[in-house]
């Protein structure tokens, strides 16, 4: 009852209130972190509305306020007459149109005013041949979009510029609430700040359905991904159908029968990647990981002693044996066939040498090799084998930054993905740049970790070039990737966690650096995450409030 | 390839699968004679920290499946089971009232619902025939004293059930058809595959009823619109489990979508959108219907006079207008005003016409006494009435909303608030008190129930406040009677329920959020007080989560691991 003398003083009041005021902005950022079931500095919720919003943001957007609408039957996509065609560009053409009219599940045929201009087609122009290409590291993925009634054009180099374009120019599309599809004049000049922009998926630690992979495809298109980077095989299970070695999944599979990936699953993920022009990049992570390929590949793994006798457990590949390379040779060589992408992951990281020392003949092996208790040798010399093989095969490679670490020589072309935080980002960055190494950076993306709360704003300020270093060390980071490790994430759960978190990565590793905005990044994130949503996948929610167009 | 084509080709999978399967359950159910309990899958090292990229891995890949052994979650109170297994056909089973029982349309429908539950578990399983000389079951007979149509669960209602499996049959015996209900899930849960695929189960004789009378979970409907078919599968999953009470909290600060029969501009104005994110009567009774035939009470939460921005949209005259130095804002329902309480008894009044359960949700925390300090009306009430602090004004206005709930024959929960130090006696002995905050939550439950109030636990069960990695165990652990108190003090604490309020949470990622942390507290609130071995409840958790996916519910994975079926 402090207050209440000084409540009929107004100079006194004033005061108080002015105290108070001070003490509830305290109270409001002490209590805040509690997370109770209140939010005690609270907002209103506002209704994300659809208004063509573009995420990532475009290098170059010129907005203006002229809207245009699109009707349904009027609208189509078309082929200018010098335009190469092919499958790439006709498929998307369906897809962009589905995507464009379909709201909650069904063709929804617009409301069209007569006092505006409509908008009847967008014309495109692919320069380079398109039929049959895969996306490529060095892919051009420029385009040139341009919004005018009754026609627009979309320029670009390649079939995959022309599928970032069509792209944006969806987004740049909204509902209005009594249905109309409106468009705004809009000129968009873009190209990605980073040409590896990749999303990791663990398929080992839990089997993930093909419905899910494409799920998760569908989404990196939605936000400009361009690197599938498939974790496939790892310590729990071998869910890949090798040709070569079919006992690897029917022995090291969860089940042989229902958790793989055939063959014919592989194309398909392959194909389906290929016409969002997504690489796929296949990790088969040796030498350690390897605890489920000890079933289907006897003698493939090191035997762990206790003492003088083996104690029935197995580690690690075998680094001493010819025939651990001959078997690494075969299955390169059949993921050179299966995987058309020029990249293979080779993985690298977390070997443990405990086994290896307690192993007599890995012992004899040192001292023949003049590598005397120096294990990092031994790991040295195994994956120097292995990258050679990759490079007989036809490969180009990626390596964990543990590879360099170990002061292993790798070829030039090799690229290092850097994923510690020890001892910091940049300097791991710095030096594998250093180097003359192309990196790419995952340390600060790992989605798999999650914490309470709105969490995309750390993810959307690191910076895969913010370290100290040389224009040309800059120049050769050449982009990130999201990572979703597997432990806790399966088809329940995954496209959830990983979306719309992963949209704050998208946009770090398409858009200009200088956009940092988290105010304007807000807006699109709250209109891409409820444009995800529009589109079926299931995109947890950022904070309270809802969607334009949330749910069947 | 043809969608025929695939479907051949997973039928092919499946018979192959079966015989994996087969091997798979007759390890377990060795493994069952052995020790009565089956080997968490070999995961018999912990799992792996939040520090390392990777799991930590020596062994191969059988440690990671989950099993199939029939074992139940919550764990039953008793159980004997045997070695002697015996097996159930779709055709040939089925569940039937023992003469002299009483009948009811709640049974029929579990009846229908449970045959669905246990027969789906595998396409390739329902062609199997019960052949001559293997032991069939073909009844389970169930035995319930007390009338049951029309009924609905109350506090009150015993939820104790006998099963026993024999060679003769299943014979399943309850008090009351809630208890009837838990025991047909206890049942489905015994089932597994056993031998050539067939629908197995041991002989086993049961004797369960709950620990604790109040076992909920709370959904947030305000913070983010959850749709009825999400509702109602959480309903499914809380029956899977045998929570009894969904706690709604349907209207907050961000919206109102409770659509009023008194006030439909309430959520006309206070919905995120008034057509599509509304609950409408028909919806409400569509969830309490539901609800009720799986033996889970529906308490509404009307929060107040805190926790309602959202009303204002409709009725801005109801909320204080605050001032602060840049500007003003709307505050809680105004408590001097006696339209305020009128406008409560209506809404109550609806509120007692629409839920039938006898408790009211009355909300009652964090109020901000901000507002109220600088405003010159409430000091001079507080004046008045002599209060000397604002908790006094709040009990004030709280104890007015209590009788009016009163007056219409219900009875209160409020949060733990409303009895803060010094104001315990100032509500009635048969309020209920919610207590939720994380800290020192026990000393919260012993003042409490010291003041001979009865009360609930939320404060280590709040399910929206995540982290990485496997957390049930920190939810398992807590026990509503670990505080210092009296056997009368104990007998206080009804139960708790888990929360998870809706700042992060909406249709997208509310069940693999909830399933199977939940399952977690289920245990601890139906479970003996003894039921603390933690590597028991891993195993029986492992296989519980699986079954929630096999029934549809998208619970997320605890670990590194596989389902013994096709991946959904």
């Amino acid at each position: 009852m402090t207050s209440t003398p000084a409540a009929h003083d107004p100079n006194k009041m004033a005061v108080l209130r002015r105290t108070q005021a001070v003490f509830s902005v305290l109270l409001v950022l002490f209590v805040s972190p509690l997370p109770c079931h209140n939010v005690p500095a609270y907002q209103k919720p506002v209704m994300v509305q659809q208004t063509g919003k573009v995420l990532p943001k475009p290098q170059m957007l010129t907005v203006s306020a002229e809207a245009y609408t699109l009707a349904m039957s009027g609208f189509k996509f078309t082929y200018g007459s010098s335009s190469q065609m092919c499958d790439i560009v006709d498929q998307a053409f369906r897809r962009y149109y589905d995507l464009i009219f379909v709201v909650d599940g069904v063709k929804k045929a617009p409301v069209v005013s007569k006092d505006m201009s409509e908008l009847t087609e967008l014309q495109i122009m692919v320069k380079e041949p398109c039929t049959g290409v895969y996306p490529s590291l060095e892919s051009s993925e420029n385009y040139t979009l341009t919004v005018a009634a009754p026609m627009g054009t979309l320029v670009a180099d390649s079939a995959w510029g022309v599928l970032r374009g069509l792209e944006t120019f969806s987004q740049l599309v909204y509902r209005t609430d009594d249905g109309m599809i409106i468009i705004n004049k809009t000129t968009v000049d873009d190209f990605p700040r980073f040409a590896h922009r990749g999303i990791l998926l663990d398929t080992s630690r839990h089997f993930i359905p093909i419905k899910y992979i494409k799920q998760n495809l569908d989404a990196m298109a939605y936000n400009k991904f361009n690197v599938f980077h498939w974790h496939i095989v790892d310590d729990p299970s071998f869910p890949y159908q090798s040709v070569a070695f079919p006992d690897l999944s029917a022995k090291g599979a969860f089940n042989p029968y229902t958790h793989l990936y055939t063959q014919e699953d592989v194309k398909d993920v392959i194909e389906y990647s290929r016409l969002r022009g997504i690489r796929v990049v296949p990790e088969f992570d040796t030498p350690g990981h390897t605890a489920s390929w000890g079933a289907g590949l006897p003698g493939f793994l090191t035997p762990c002693y206790d003492g003088s006798a083996p104690n029935g457990k197995y580690y690690a590949a075998n680094p001493m044996l010819n025939t651990t390379y001959d078997y690494m040779t075969k299955l390169l060589q059949e993921i050179k066939d299966v995987f058309p992408d020029k990249y293979v992951h080779l993985g690298g990281d977390e070997v443990s040498f405990n086994c290896w020392k307690s192993n007599p003949d890995i012992t004899k092996f040192m001292e023949k090799m003049g590598f005397g208790t120096d294990y990092s040798k031994l790991e040295e010399y195994y994956i120097k084998n292995i990258l050679d093989i990759t490079t007989s095969v036809g490969r180009d490679y990626i390596v964990w930054q543990e590879v360099l670490d170990n002061g292993v020589q790798v070829a030039k072309d090799t690229v290092v993905e850097v994923w510690k935080s020890n001892p910091s980002v940049p300097t791991e960055m710095a030096r594998v740049t250093g180097q003359g190494l192309r990196a790419i950076l995952s340390s600060c993306w790992y989605l798999n970790y999650i914490a309470y709360g709105e969490d995309w704003g750390k993810y959307y300020k690191c910076d895969p070039q913010d370290f100290s270093g040389t224009q040309a060390q800059k120049d050769l980071v050449i982009g990130g990737e999201a990572c979703m490790w597997g432990e806790y994430v399966d088809g329940t759960n995954l496209i959830a966690r990983l979306w719309p978190r992963a949209s704050a990565v998208a946009e770090r590793l398409w858009s200009n650096k200088d956009v940092t905005s988290m105010a304007d990044a807000t807006v699109r994130m709250d209109e891409q995450r409820c444009r995800m949503v529009r589109r079926g996948l299931n995109a947890e929610p950022l904070h309270p409030g809802f969607c334009q167009f949330e749910y069947d | 390839m043809a969608p025929n084509l695939r479907r051949k080709r997973q039928w092919t999978k499946l018979c192959f699968s079966l015989v994996a399967a087969v091997l798979c359950c007759y390890a377990g159910v060795f493994t069952l004679r052995r020790s009565g309990y089956i080997a968490r899958a070999g995961l018999d090292e912990p799992i792996q920290s939040a520090s390392l990229r990777f799991s930590r891995n020596t062994g191969g890949t059988g440690r990671y499946l989950v099993r199939e052994a029939g074992q139940v979650w919550p764990k039953p109170q008793h159980q004997v089971s045997t070695v002697e297994v015996f097996v159930l056909n779709r055709d040939t089973f089925n569940f039937n009232y023992a003469p002299g029982s009483q009948r009811c349309e709640i049974l029929d429908l579990a009846f229908e619902r449970y045959t669905e539950i246990i027969f789906s578990i595998d396409e390739a399983t329902t062609s199997r025939k019960c052949d001559a000389d293997s032991t069939c079951l073909t009844v389970l007979e169930v035995s319930v004293k007390e009338p049951c149509k029309g009924a609905s669960l109350h506090l009150e209602s015993k939820e104790k059930y006998g099963l026993v499996v024999t060679r003769e049959g299943v014979k399943l015996k309850a008090d009351s058809v809630w208890g009837a209900l838990r025991g047909l899930e206890t049942f489905s849960q015994l089932i597994y595959r056993g031998e050539h695929g067939l629908y197995t189960l041991n002989r086993t004789d049961i004797t369960d009823f709950p620990r604790f009378p109040h076992r909920g979970v709370l959904l947030d409907t305000s913070r983010h619109f959850v749709p009825v078919k999400y509702i109602l599968q959480n309903l499914d999953a809380m029956a899977f489990n045998k929570f009894n009470v969904f706690h709604w909290h349907i209207v907050d600060d961000p919206s109102f979508p409770y659509e009023s029969v008194a006030f439909p501009e309430l959520s006309k104005k206070g919905a995120f959108h008034p057509d599509t994110h509304v609950y409408t009567q028909k919806d409400v009774r569509t969830i309490l219907e539901y609800a009720r035939l799986r033996g889970i009470r529906v308490v509404p939460e009307f929060d107040t006079p805190g926790h309602t921005l959202s009303w204002g949209h409709a009725k801005p005259d109801l909320l204080k207008t605050c001032y602060t130095m840049s500007g003003k804002y709307r505050g809680a329902l105004n408590p001097v005003h006696e339209a305020t309480y009128q406008f409560m008894g209506k809404l109550l009044q609806e509120v007692k016409d629409v839920f039938p359960d006898q408790l009211v949700h009355l909300g009652g925390d964090e109020v901000n006494f901000a507002c109220w300090k600088n405003d010159a009306e409430i000091t001079q009430f507080m004046e008045k009435q002599g209060y000397d602090y604002y908790a006094k004004l709040q009990t004030y206005y709280i104890q007015r909303i209590i009788k009016i709930v009163e007056s219409l024959g219900k009875e209160s929960a409020v949060w733990e608030d409303v009895a803060a130090k010094g104001q315990e006696g100032s509500v009635p002995k048969d309020t209920v008190i919610q207590v939720w905050r994380p800290r020192n939550w026990a000393q919260k439950m012993a003042q409490v129930t010291r003041h001979g109030l009865r009360t609930i636990l939320s404060g280590c069960w709040y399910l929206d406040l995540i982290s990485y990695g496997e957390d049930w165990p920190s939810y398992y652990r807590c026990d509503p009677h670990a505080f210092n108190g009296t056997k009368a003090q104990k007998d206080l604490v009804l139960g708790g329920e888990a929360c998870l309020w809706g700042e992060f949470v909406d249709w997208t990622n509310l069940l693999p959020r909830l399933w199977p942390r939940a399952s977690a507290i289920a245990e601890r609130l139906w479970s003996s007080e003894d039921t603390t071995d933690m590597e028991d409840a891993a195993v029986r958790l492992g296989e519980h989560r699986c079954r929630m996916v096999r029934r549809g519910i998208p619970a997320q994975p605890l670990h590194p691991s596989a389902c013994p079926f096709l991946p959904v």
